[in-house]
């Protein structure tokens, strides 16, 4: 028989404090039953003597000192997984909130995961294609590839993760298990509602988990819910060997919900007031997706995240370009323009896209066409700088077929329909196509006997 | 030894506090809970002592013990350590896979070197010999590569007593008895242990005078890394930091590269791990795994061990130093180092500086990039450590105190430009604001290796570019076309350089290493370029007639056509050079 404590020293935000706690470990959980009957959670975050703080998932409010009586639970925080969590839809801390019941399984798992062995990872190389031919081009995914989509309030990041989910070939071949892993972080009701009417337009309800922290929702929630869903994805792609693309939005969210519990336990702050461990932090979610060497499945992960103020140097997406193997940008200038998808494709990057296109992999002029275009296209931005002080029609020849690329480089190869899905064949052709449009000599960064075969001028 | 016992009373994430430590030692190495996590003391205060924890602190209880180990945290030393892949303490990955698959668990205790692994040892001294610290008293051959000699160690000296017949031995084996002048026995095994945060000691520093030869041309020919040296690559994300390390790694001229993958990620060590095996040095025709050393703090890997790798990496280095070897150390990146390092003094409640990094920040830089320089063992070889640091600043932002307190302490600043890595201009390396203090101590050696007048050379391109930097500001206001042409010229040949030199094709299989030759024909031949262009446009001659397509076009791809064994090709360019414009200023006078 446990023992009941009773009496809270001191309430703070979600956080409550209590004392002479007997024989508790650290990172505890901990059940709590107000004096109306109602049940709540938390997890203990620090140990002084006897003393413990702990925070409360469904936060503290309803809270009194007197009218909370505290049971230690002697457990980690878990979770039981099984197949049937397919097409489930469950709360921040993997409750479920549809009508189907609870989850039971032998199989329980710690939320926090453990880090993967570097020598037991394998190294991802498939590339998927999305049908997108900014992505699949100039930052191609990889299987087992964490990509972050880097975006701003009002931008259509939603609407790229959804054609994503719709067009790409998640699975590696013919018959494998794909599923996919969906969590909303404190994002507004309509954007969960908008990906659960897509996933059922696509027909992959069936093959989703969501795992669903609104806006409005505990904080505390908050830290757990991308821990939960990717404990989900590690099960179902480990342990069932199932291919898993995880979609997370917003991570800006969960980073703000950490600074407010950082500075609830009065942390010393570092950059823009979040903690000196947010690094680490978002490590430990971002580094769980991957490939493994003793099993088939794979996890790959597109978290999004909202750039306060269109901000790459904000401490969430800089720490996050830091720890991905690459970004998805999107540029307002771009979807002011009537752009969609709104790409800018200078800023992002596919750091695995050099192992996994070429020969072999896609087309052998593949690298090389992504990186002139790369080349030409930061060339225009320079003659765009230009021309707005010198005027258009003072440019030289060169510079207005420059300009001219430009512009049927955005209009026609970024630019695609929601529902126009390009197998990458498509895609390098159209790259060539817009190519054509500059003279040969000025493609440096193509080998001459690529540019060859597929150079054809288009002045 | 008294086996001495403290009881945890707090614990926040990996830092914990204890009382009953009166005995214990500070940079104790301690055995923390019932689980055994590796810990160390980090404070020490009446009987209340601080210690941070290596491993994941999750289900540990108030109440339960720490046991004291009596040494601070060491590594072992001695044959095995290369080819293999460590985490931040030198415990062989490998093993922890074997024991458990896939996943880092924690208490799985202090595992090292294989220790039953045999060697074939051959033992160098003879009985009645007399040693000192540091002599190599046997040798074996580790990988075909690299002969792993066995040395006393430092503190210990005296006459050989009993020696093993040369054959095959374990690393815990007794092959040598030296007995020291009070008549004291000191067996000595192929391993010993050694103390991270002590250097090693040496018998003196001496001047640098050696290139690191890098193969990559802007870092030889513009930004020279000296062997003994320190640089630093900082960099936002993005801009090629770990490129760039990978390449050095995989390129440089040094004996033994020790990489250690501090707070990056996991996919990252895993690529080195898949390719380096695969990689053959071309100098030594064997693959390049069998010089190198990995050592992997993956970012989720438990923060307190990031702050030890850096540690244990310059440790295993100046290991290999003392027996002559040229060892490179890569560090990538330092910044993380840096911030755990900050979490760590976060969680211990200290009084921060700068943006919430400790007040020690720059002398613990400092101790590390010291350890750097070109010595000569105790041995009387020479030897030397080069330090080649990646800073991943917040925002991309220079004046972070990383980067800015990094700069105080190495000689070469390889800055690394987001808007070059935009264009995917690779390496990304700045050449206005990236420099090396090396130029002018190298001066002899690229006389003696390459050319006397390299430093002259690269003096002058490097004014070009500095000039190109001053034009394309007027020339992004009113064009290009207002410029006289002399200064056109500037832009032309600048670009040349930009495109034909500076940047270098990591995937190219000749682009990829160039040697020091070709890097200087390359260079003499936009010399010439530019020298015949200028005397054509001082005769009158106009820029479009002096800019030759065809002509400019084949020097910027001299990279591509001309192989790094034969260089003829450059011979032809350079003639045609001098044809073309003799043929030109008779045309015109």
């Amino acid at each position: 028989m446990s023992k009941e404590y009773l009496l809270l020293d001191k309430i703070e935000g979600p956080l409550i404090f209590l004392s002479k706690v007997e024989d508790v470990s650290y990172g505890e959980v901990i059940n709590i039953t107000l004096d109306d009957g109602k049940r709540r959670r938390g997890r203990i975050i620090k140990i002084d003597k006897d003393a413990i703080v702990a925070q409360i998932f469904e936060g503290s409010s309803g809270f009194s000192v007197v009218n909370a009586s505290v049971k230690l639970s002697g457990k980690p925080f878990e979770l039981p997984m099984s197949k049937e969590i397919l097409g489930r839809t469950f709360n921040g801390i993997g409750e479920p909130i549809d009508q189907g019941g609870s989850i039971f399984s032998n199989d329980i798992y710690n939320v926090n995961g453990r880090p993967i062995n570097p020598v037991a990872r394998k190294y991802p190389r498939n590339y998927i294609q999305t049908g997108i031919s900014t992505i699949d081009n100039l930052a191609t995914l990889i299987r087992g590839q964490k990509l972050p989509i880097f975006s701003g309030n009002g931008l259509p990041h939603n609407e790229i993760a959804a054609q994503i989910v719709k067009h790409a070939n998640i699975s590696e071949k013919e018959g494998e298990e794909f599923a996919v892993v969906f969590a909303a972080i404190g994002v507004k009701h309509d954007d969960a509602d908008y990906f659960r009417k897509t996933f059922e337009e696509s027909g992959v309800l069936e093959r989703v988990v969501m795992y669903v922290n609104l806006a409005n929702d505990s904080i505390v929630e908050r830290v757990m819910t991308p821990r939960c869903a990717l404990t989900a994805a590690e099960y179902l792609a480990f342990e069932k060997n199932m291919h898993i693309l995880v979609i997370m939005t917003d991570v800006t969210s969960y980073c703000e919900a950490l600074r407010e519990i950082s500075s609830a336990r009065e942390e010393v702050p570092s950059r823009k007031g979040y903690p000196g461990y947010l690094y680490s932090d978002l490590a430990s979610i971002y580094e769980r997706a991957g490939m493994m060497k003793q099993t088939g499945g794979s996890i790959t992960f597109l978290p999004i995240l909202t750039m306060p103020n269109d901000d790459i140097t904000h401490p969430v997406p800089d720490l996050t370009g830091y720890i991905t193997e690459g970004q998805i940008v999107l540029s307002r200038e771009l979807f002011q323009k009537n752009i969609y998808p709104p790409i800018s494709i200078l800023p992002s990057l596919s750091r695995l896209m050099k192992d996994g296109i070429g020969e072999g992999f896609t087309r052998e002029d593949h690298p090389e066409v992504a990186n002139q275009i790369f080349a030409s296209y930061s060339k225009v931005q320079d003659i765009r700088a230009l021309a707005q002080i010198i005027g258009e029609d003072d440019l030289s020849e060169l510079d207005n077929q420059y300009m001219k690329f430009g512009r049927s480089f955005e209009e026609t190869f970024v630019s695609q329909s929601f529902d126009d899905n390009r197998s990458i064949f498509e895609t390098l052709d159209l790259a060539w196509e817009i190519l054509g449009e500059l003279p040969k000599e000025e493609l440096d960064r193509v080998d001459p006997k690529t540019l060859d075969k597929y150079y054809k001028e288009k002045i | 030894m008294i086996e001495l016992k403290g009881i945890i009373t707090m614990i926040n994430g990996p830092v914990l506090k204890a009382m009953g430590m009166t005995g214990f030692k500070m940079r104790e190495m301690v055995m923390v809970g019932d689980k055994k996590l590796i810990g160390e003391v980090i404070a020490l205060e009446g009987d209340q002592g601080t210690i941070q924890v290596y491993e994941e602190t999750e289900g540990l209880r108030s109440g339960e013990k720490i046991i004291s180990t009596g040494r601070p945290l060491s590594l072992k030393l001695g044959p095995g350590l290369i080819g293999n892949i460590f985490d931040g303490i030198e415990r062989p990955l490998l093993e922890i896979n074997r024991i458990s698959e896939g996943f880092i668990p924690e208490g799985i205790g202090l595992l090292s070197l294989n220790n039953e692994k045999k060697w074939e040892v051959h033992i160098t001294v003879n009985e009645n010999d007399v040693l000192e610290g540091g002599q190599c008293f046997a040798t074996v051959q580790e990988t075909s590569l690299i002969a792993h000699k066995i040395l006393v160690p430092s503190g210990i000296s005296g006459k050989v007593k009993e020696k093993k017949p040369d054959g095959v031995y374990n690393i815990e084996e007794i092959v040598l008895v030296i007995e020291d002048q009070d008549g004291n026995n000191h067996e000595l095994k192929l391993s010993h242990e050694w103390p991270v945060r002590t250097p090693r000691p040496v018998k003196e520093r001496l001047p640098i005078s050696t290139l690191l030869v890098t193969g990559q041309r802007i870092l030889d020919m513009f930004f020279p890394v000296a062997k003994g040296g320190t640089a630093a690559i900082p960099g936002g994300f993005g801009t090629g930091k770990t490129m760039t390390q990978h390449q050095l790694a995989k390129r440089s001229d040094a004996d033994i590269i020790v990489y250690i993958g501090c707070g990056e990620r996991g996919n990252e060590m895993t690529e080195v791990l898949e390719d380096f095996p695969k990689l053959i040095d071309p100098k030594t025709g064997k693959s390049i795994m069998e010089r190198t050393i990995l050592i992997a703090n993956t970012s989720n890997m438990p923060v307190a061990a990031r702050e030890a790798s850096i540690y244990t990496g310059i440790t295993i280095a100046e290991y290999f130093r003392d027996m002559g070897y040229h060892v490179a150390i890569m560090a990538d990146s330092t910044s993380r180092w840096a911030e755990a390092l900050r979490e760590i003094s976060g969680r211990l409640e200290e009084m921060p500086a700068e943006e919430g990094y400790p007040a020690y920040l720059p002398s613990r830089l400092a101790e590390f990039y010291e350890r750097a320089g070109f010595i000569k063992t105790l041995n009387q070889e020479e030897a030397s450590i080069t330090i080649i640091g990646a800073v991943s600043p917040a925002g991309g932002d220079f004046s972070e105190p990383v980067t800015e307190n990094t700069k105080r302490y190495v000689n070469a600043f390889l800055a690394l430009d987001k808007k070059l890595a935009y264009a995917r201009h690779y390496p990304a390396i700045n050449w206005l604001n990236s420099y090396s203090g090396y130029v002018k101590m190298l001066g002899n050696w690229y006389a003696e290796n390459v050319n006397p007048d390299v430093v002259d050379l690269r003096a002058k391109m490097v004014k070009i570019l500095h000039e190109e930097d001053k034009l394309q500001e007027i020339v992004q206001l009113v064009g290009e076309d207002v410029l006289p042409d002399d200064q056109r010229l500037v832009l032309e040949i600048s670009k040349v350089l930009r495109i034909g030199f500076l940047q270098q094709n990591a995937f190219h299989t000749e682009d990829t290493f160039v040697p020091l030759k070709k890097q200087y024909e390359m260079l003499k031949c936009i010399e010439l370029l530019y020298d015949e262009g200028y005397i054509a446009i001082k005769k009158g001659i106009p820029i479009s007639k002096v800019k030759d397509d065809y002509l400019f076009s084949e020097v910027t791809k001299m990279k591509y056509t001309v192989s790094n064994e034969d260089l003829s090709k450059i011979k032809e360019i350079r003639e045609s050079i001098m044809v073309y414009y003799e043929t030109l200023i008779k045309e015109y006078s």
